[in-house]
């Protein structure tokens, strides 16, 4: 896709939060991410044009990061956490049972686009364990029906909303403009946490049965 | 028996907790407003007083590392705040930035002040979204109030997917624009750190600690705790507990009264192994119930606090499996800078598939225990270091259940007896 001069815009104002440029990196991808859906060899240009740095010193940064896609991934991108707590609570249960009702393998595309899936590693949600990702939103304590009946939801094109966080799932380009730093007005949405985050915090006011 | 004690998950309770208003309420922001009217070395010596440490893992005292940055020597200073929060079994920054991420700017605030710095970064993981835009409206509501801009900025710093980047010189590398590799030290960050000029780099827990700590004097934080571990800190309970969650409480409680206060290990089931701060702290057994988990009571035991992540796992649970998926996770998160932590973290890997699957030998125990040896300390980071510690810590405690799977032929336990819906007909 071709960037807008409104994008080149917004690149600017990133670049500009940094006392030296090179600093912009990340977040750029990010942004090439929301405009283009994975990080495009075109974006890859702008970048380095931007930030006056050769196209190789910015795709060595790129693939560096597991969250900066080669290849397009599915409007929504579900990740199963597998490290071990999750794992062994059901993780690898939930993701072998995607990966048969997807007909896809890790790190995988549906061949409609929607969903894609792969493993993740520790995403700091343990005490909701097991924890399944989509577009890096919590759907925490989930269970094999569960996921699949959230993969059907994304199929379908109406995603169930995540445990904690905005009322409704954003896309994989929507949310990376989030991680791009742009600010899309949804922070007040959703709970403020949730029960096991809260636990401590009841035995200690003896609000606990 | 140790009582909870809620300072930072104080009102976690209010339905908009996260918003400056609600935080204005409980008298957020007055500890900055009195700390930036205070002379930076005497914030400086009220942190140093507090006994506030690291509590991002190494324990680190917090005043004593601001001490370190150097005065009047004209150069730019920066505060980073660590909150690229991956350590498995770790989930305590997360939410503590979801429900309130106005006392960690107000932490930056004071921070900034005392260590003479004009910017701080809070470089967070990328793979919480909404924890990412709760943090950056904070920060836009901070400067709209006139919190920041007048001297001190925030800038928000989106990872993008790699644990090492939680090691703070790979962290630093990866804020300049480069991949996160570890840098090797000295040069220390206190001295060298963000572009090449003298850093703080703090974890989120420890920066947020600051407020309280000054709106109620050292004294109040000395109080709680241990001789040489004050204060309180968030514990996170997590796995084959009948109640998972997080606890704020003085430093030197133990996991036996964490698990009465909150309904123990699940029902019909008894604690087999256990982690006190992640998986790259030596797993605990059911013998150490009632070790302190302060820094000193943690380390005599053999383990380290870490970042206080408490990891349960009963008797359903396979030793060899979970510490194979934990290699896994180090071998795959090996930034491949040092030739020990990446070959080695593969050839762990290979030798624990086998093992797992039954097609190991007993000599396969003592090449693993031999490779961890020449990992260990062998690195700029502390990655490859982590990466041993479930291998000879499981080894240690459970080598007969690695021998079971020799003999065996294959793993003797059912991973179905261990999720969270086993019986619920999954």
């Amino acid at each position: 896709m071709a960037f807008s001069n409104e994008d080149l815009a917004i690149m600017a104002t990133i670049i500009k939060r940094y006392p030296r440029p090179r600093s912009a990196i990340m977040p750029l991808l990010h942004f090439v991410q929301s405009r283009d859906g994975y990080v495009t060899n075109e974006g890859i240009e702008l970048i380095a044009q931007q930030l006056d740095l050769a196209a190789a010193e910015v795709t060595a940064v790129s693939t560096f990061y597991t969250q900066y896609k080669p290849t397009p991934v599915g409007e929504y991108h579900v990740g199963v956490c597998t490290n071990t707590l999750c794992a062994v609570m059901g993780g690898d249960a939930i993701m072998d049972a995607l990966k048969d009702h997807l007909g896809i393998e890790n790190d995988g595309v549906t061949t409609d686009g929607k969903v894609s899936l792969e493993h993740i590693e520790c995403n700091a949600a343990c005490d909701y364990a097991p924890v399944v990702m989509a577009n890096w939103e919590f759907y925490d304590n989930q269970t094999v029906q569960s996921a699949k009946d959230l993969v059907d939801s994304m199929r379908a094109g109406n995603p169930k909303p995540p445990t904690r966080g905005p009322n409704s799932l954003v896309t994989w380009k929507q949310a990376s403009a989030v991680l791009a730093g742009l600010n899309d007005g949804k922070a007040n949405e959703g709970v403020q946490a949730g029960a096991p985050t809260l636990l401590g915090l009841k035995i200690a006011k003896g609000e606990t049965k | 028996m140790t009582k909870l004690t809620p300072i930072l998950s104080a009102h976690w309770d209010e339905k908009d907790s996260y918003t400056i208003e609600a935080y204005k309420r409980h008298g957020g922001y007055t500890a900055s407003a009195k700390a930036l009217a205070m002379d930076p070395d005497a914030i400086i010596q009220i942190v140093k007083d507090s006994g506030l440490r690291g509590r991002g893992g190494a324990g680190f005292p917090t005043g004593m590392k601001w001490g370190f940055i150097p005065q009047g020597d004209n150069k730019d200073h920066y505060l980073v705040v660590n909150a690229d929060e991956s350590e498995p079994g770790t989930c305590k920054d997360t939410p503590l930035l979801m429900a309130n991420p106005h006392v960690l700017i107000e932490g930056c605030i004071i921070a900034c002040h005392a260590i003479r710095a004009k910017h701080a970064f809070i470089y967070i993981r990328g793979e919480v979204t909404h924890v990412v835009r709760r943090v950056n409206q904070a920060i836009e509501d901070a400067y709209k109030a006139g919190l920041l801009g007048n001297g001190i900025d925030v800038v928000l710093h989106i990872g993008a997917g790699a644990y090492i980047c939680g090691e703070e010189t790979a962290l630093l590398d990866s804020l300049e624009g480069f991949r996160g590799q570890p840098r090797l030290r000295p040069p220390f960050p206190a001295i060298a750190g963000l572009y090449a000029r003298p850093t703080v780099v703090n974890n989120v827990e420890s920066i947020a600690s600051v407020p309280a700590i000054i709106a109620n004097g050292a004294e109040w934080y000395q109080a709680m705790g241990t001789e040489k571990s004050k204060g309180a800190t968030l514990y996170s309970l997590s796995g084959h507990v009948k109640n998972p969650g997080q606890f704020e409480a003085p430093l030197g409680i133990t996991l036996r009264e964490i698990l009465e206060l909150s309904g123990g290990i699940r029902a019909g089931h008894t604690l087999k192994f256990w982690t006190p701060g992640g998986s790259s702290t030596p797993i605990f057994t059911s013998e150490h119930l009632d070790v302190p988990l302060d820094y000193e009571g943690v380390s005599a035991a053999g383990s380290m606090l870490g970042t206080k992540a408490l990891q349960i796992f009963d008797e359903t649970t396979c030793v060899v499996r979970a510490v194979l998926r934990w290699t896994e996770f180090y071998k795959h998160e090996s930034c491949g800078k040092c030739t020990p932590c990446r070959e080695g973290t593969w050839w762990l890997v290979q030798l624990l598939r086998d093992l797992e699957a039954g097609k190991g030998t007993e000599a396969d125990l003592a090449k693993l225990l031999d490779l961890c040896d020449n990992i260990m300390g062998r690195s700029f980071c502390a990655l490859g270091d982590g990466a041993t510690s479930p291998i000879t810590s499981s080894i240690k405690y459970f080598r007969d259940e690695y021998i079971a799977h020799i003999t065996n032929g294959g793993c003797p336990f059912d991973p179905v007896a261990s999720t969270l819906f086993a019986g619920a007909g999954a």
